[in-house]
């Protein structure tokens, strides 16, 4: 039995790390299965677990990815067909170098397993620690006792085994090392990754398979966020008893309450309107935030989205047409990386929507303000602040450079009820929070 | 798992009919017979709804089954139960469906009926009472009379749960239902029991195989999908369309059926408003078989297009390009 859990539970971490939400019950079905259908085949295997963890699309296709990750078994290399003399009778020789050169490709693969369970490779977090990593498992292995068995065989003259041998330990130590990565992109999980563990993780900086998951992670955060608060406003539908519209309605009757009237507090869906900077530098981040704000349609009842940089664009179209990656890459084609102009896109806005704002709408404005020394038109920030119920600011940059050079920020910061920095995938959260709260 | 050794005899015994004792050893078999049942029934399984109905026993889980209209979910169910040789039992959802449709309800007019008809024997069972009060008393001794297992309407659930030897519960449509229903759902499932406060708590002596399906136009609370094993159905791939094909109308020539399905693959890749299903290609198969079709061009295809599109503007947009797609399948069909 605990030979058939172990594997089982550091699947599920990994699982749990890459975002998949695995409750406990679902832990134990994932056992039970695992009792039923077994280690041995492998495609058998991850229609089980899939079948029993996944429950849509999305966690489907984390969960392929997971799953090709952590029983990844290809990572050991073919070992040579044993040797013809007697090396192997040596009783000298030490256990690693008689799996190396007995071929028996199974027994090595569980030794590897082993031993990296008993190193906690999978509590790996940096890619710093790697090294010390790959040492410690080589050393669980008993790589010590392969050295002293090589300079014993060249010593005795037997140079090709010992050749032979030494080349099998660098693929060993290649195997150990690809071991190391595996865990490391297992555990690397999005918003950690995206957190303080790496400061590599800003939008701005991110490679095109980083970019994959946290569209992934991105999706599942705003699923997430989006039943949470539907379940907040379905308690909410019921009301509490309004006990002097009952006693009214009811004084046909002696006050004896026949009808009943509830008192219902609203809860509006927020309506949003998000104007997105997307020249050159904070293109990457108007991806994530539409992405998101698309994907919480549940939450937020009606977005119109605007794209600005030299000037601005109404593409609410383009983004219900097409898929918002696609989308975002038609917007900054058509508009982007021209030099971004505040002022002029401010105006375009209430030239042309201004009258559309109104206390129902929140206002969110992603940007760096920087606006090349032109007029920022703060007259329009001011009115927008009156009309709408929220004004929300997400500035991409750190906030030390925020006024420096020809960033408006702080006068633009005014005239907003908030004002964020928006640079990891945790300060969506952050904004999701702020969209749902009622106010 | 300590709970394992602790199941009840009756649990296993089903269990059994999914060919779990033999199983243990060798699931990969099991899984194979799975399959091969369901064939029997004119099912043909991928080895993934194979896997999925085999867990389902195996772990007495209900079975979440999602994806789009005609690929074969309710006949999943109606095949497991043929495999399984138990009764299907079905409940199809709508909006405002509540326990009175689901669960059970009192046989109103049988009730009436019978204090008429019983009225003269009431009338001397309550002669010899003298005042109101020991009337009341006598009539509190017997109210449970009319409250009883023959004024009980059964519905699809209460059957289920009270089927003998077990049964296949399909919940169509589940999307379909109301949140509240959905909780309602939940409670049965989680126990396989239900109380009826007349009579006491029924629990299924063997708890039935329950598949649940849903087209996904609605989100499930979490609750839910954690109770399940939830399998996703797509569209098959062209070869096990073309086994469907020839399960289901075995009359057509193969080198049609593999046209066909070439035909009907190509149309998915097309943007239409809705997508011709399994169903949909099996009807069209029936139709070609009807009319002595046997070599497809582009005539016969503008004229059957409506057996596989629901939409006037679908239909359009086909028909206008039927001999480029009729091209590429005829190069896709020579391929395979």
């Amino acid at each position: 039995m605990a030979s058939a859990v172990s594997p089982m539970v550091g699947f599920l971490q990994a699982a749990r790390r890459a975002g998949l939400r695995v409750s406990v019950a679902e832990s134990l079905d994932a056992l039970r299965t695992v009792e039923t259908v077994g280690y041995d085949d492998r495609a058998l295997l991850k229609d089980a677990l899939g079948l029993t963890i996944a429950k849509s699309a999305d966690e489907k296709r984390l969960f392929d990815l997971c799953f090709e990750r952590y029983f990844n078994r290809d990572g050991v290399f073919d070992l040579p067909p044993p040797p013809a003399d007697d090396t192997l009778d040596d009783p000298l020789l030490s256990g690693l170098a008689r799996m190396l050169l007995s071929g028996d490709r199974a027994a090595l693969t569980d030794a590897l397993e082993r031993a990296g369970i008993a190193a906690g490779v999978s509590d790996i977090r940096l890619f710093t620690q790697t090294g010390g990593f790959v040492q410690r498992i080589l050393e669980r292995l008993g790589g010590e006792g392969l050295g002293r068995d090589i300079e014993r065989l060249r010593e005795a003259g037997r140079i090709e085994t010992a050749e032979l041998l030494a080349r099998l330990r660098d693929a060993l130590r290649a195997a150990i090392r690809a071991l190391v990565e595996r865990n490391l992109d297992l555990s690397a999980r999005p918003d950690a990754n995206f957190g303080e563990a790496r400061s590599a993780g800003r939008f701005s900086s991110l490679d095109r398979r980083e970019i994959e998951r946290m569209r992934v992670a991105v999706r599942v955060m705003a699923k997430r966020i989006a039943s949470r608060y539907g379940s907040s406003r379905r308690r909410r539908r019921r009301g509490f008893l309004d006990v002097r519209a009952t006693l009214r309605a009811n004084m046909g009757h002696d006050g004896v309450p026949f009808i009943t009237h509830w008192r219902r507090r609203k809860i509006e869906k927020p309506r949003v309107m998000v104007l997105c900077d997307v020249s050159g530098s904070v293109a990457a981040a108007a991806q994530f935030l539409l992405l998101f704000l698309y994907s919480m349609h549940e939450v937020v009842s009606d977005i119109h989205a605007f794209a600005f940089s030299s000037h601005l664009i109404d593409v609410s179209e383009t983004l219900e047409r097409e898929p918002v990656e696609r989308a975002v890459q038609t917007i900054v084609q058509a508009i982007g990386f021209r030099s971004t102009d505040y002022g002029r896109s401010l105006r375009d806005f209430a030239k042309g929507w201004m009258d559309r704002v109104d206390r129902r709408t929140t206002v969110i404005v992603m940007g760096d303000a920087r606006s090349n020394y032109t007029d920022p038109s703060i007259g329009v920030m001011r009115t927008l602040y009156a009309r709408a119920k929220r004004v929300v600011w997400l500035n991409p940059e750190s906030r030390w450079s925020w006024g420096l050079g020809d960033s408006e920020m702080l006068r633009y910061a005014t005239y907003c009820h908030v004002v964020r920095e928006f640079s990891r995938l945790r300060d969506l959260e952050l904004l999701a929070k702020e969209l749902t709260v009622a106010h | 798992m300590a709970g394992q050794s602790a199941h009840p005899a009756h649990q296993l015994d089903r269990a059994a009919a999914l060919g779990r004792r033999s199983v243990i050893s060798n699931p990969n078999a099991a899984i194979d017979a799975v399959a091969g049942g369901l064939a029997a029934a004119g099912y043909i399984a991928t080895r993934q709804i194979a896997t999925a109905v085999y867990l389902g026993g195996a772990l007495q889980k209900p079975l979440l089954v999602e994806g789009p209209a005609g690929v074969g979910k309710t006949e999943l169910a109606k095949a497991a139960a043929v495999h399984l040789g138990v009764p299907l039992i079905r409940m199809q959802c709508y909006e405002g469906l509540d326990e009175s449709k689901a669960l059970y309800e009192w046989k109103y007019g049988k009730q009436l009926l019978y204090t008429q008809l019983l009225k003269d024997k009431l009338g001397s069972v309550f002669a010899e009472q003298d005042d109101l009060t020991s009337a009341l008393r006598k009539l509190n001794g017997f109210d449970d009379v009319f409250f009883s297992e023959p004024f009980l309407e059964a519905r699809p659930l209460l059957r289920a749960l009270r089927q003998e030897g077990g049964a296949v519960l399909l919940v169509d449509e589940v999307d379909k239902s109301d949140q509240e229903f959905e909780a309602f759902l939940l409670e049965i499932l989680s126990d396989f029991a239900v109380t009826i406060p007349e009579i006491g708590t029924y629990k299924a002596q063997t708890p039935p195989f329950v598949v649940l399906t849903s087209n996904g136009t609605r989100e499930f609370g979490d609750a839910l999908k954690r109770r399940c094993i939830h399998l996703a159905i797509g569209f098959p791939d062209a070869a096990l369309e073309e086994r469907i094909v020839e399960t289901r109308v075995p009359g057509v020539a193969p080198r049609l059926r593999a046209l066909l399905v070439a035909f009907v693959q190509q149309m998915r890749v097309l943007e239409l408003k809705k997508q011709p299903s399994v169903s949909e290609t099996i009807d069209w198969a029936r139709t070609l078989l009807l009319l002595h079709v046997e070599e497809l061009d582009v005539a016969i295809v503008r004229e059957t297009l409506n057996v596989l599109l629901k939409f006037e503007d679908d239909v359009k947009a086909v028909a206008a390009q039927a001999g480029e797609l009729l091209r590429k399948a005829r190069e896709g069909a020579l391929r395979n």
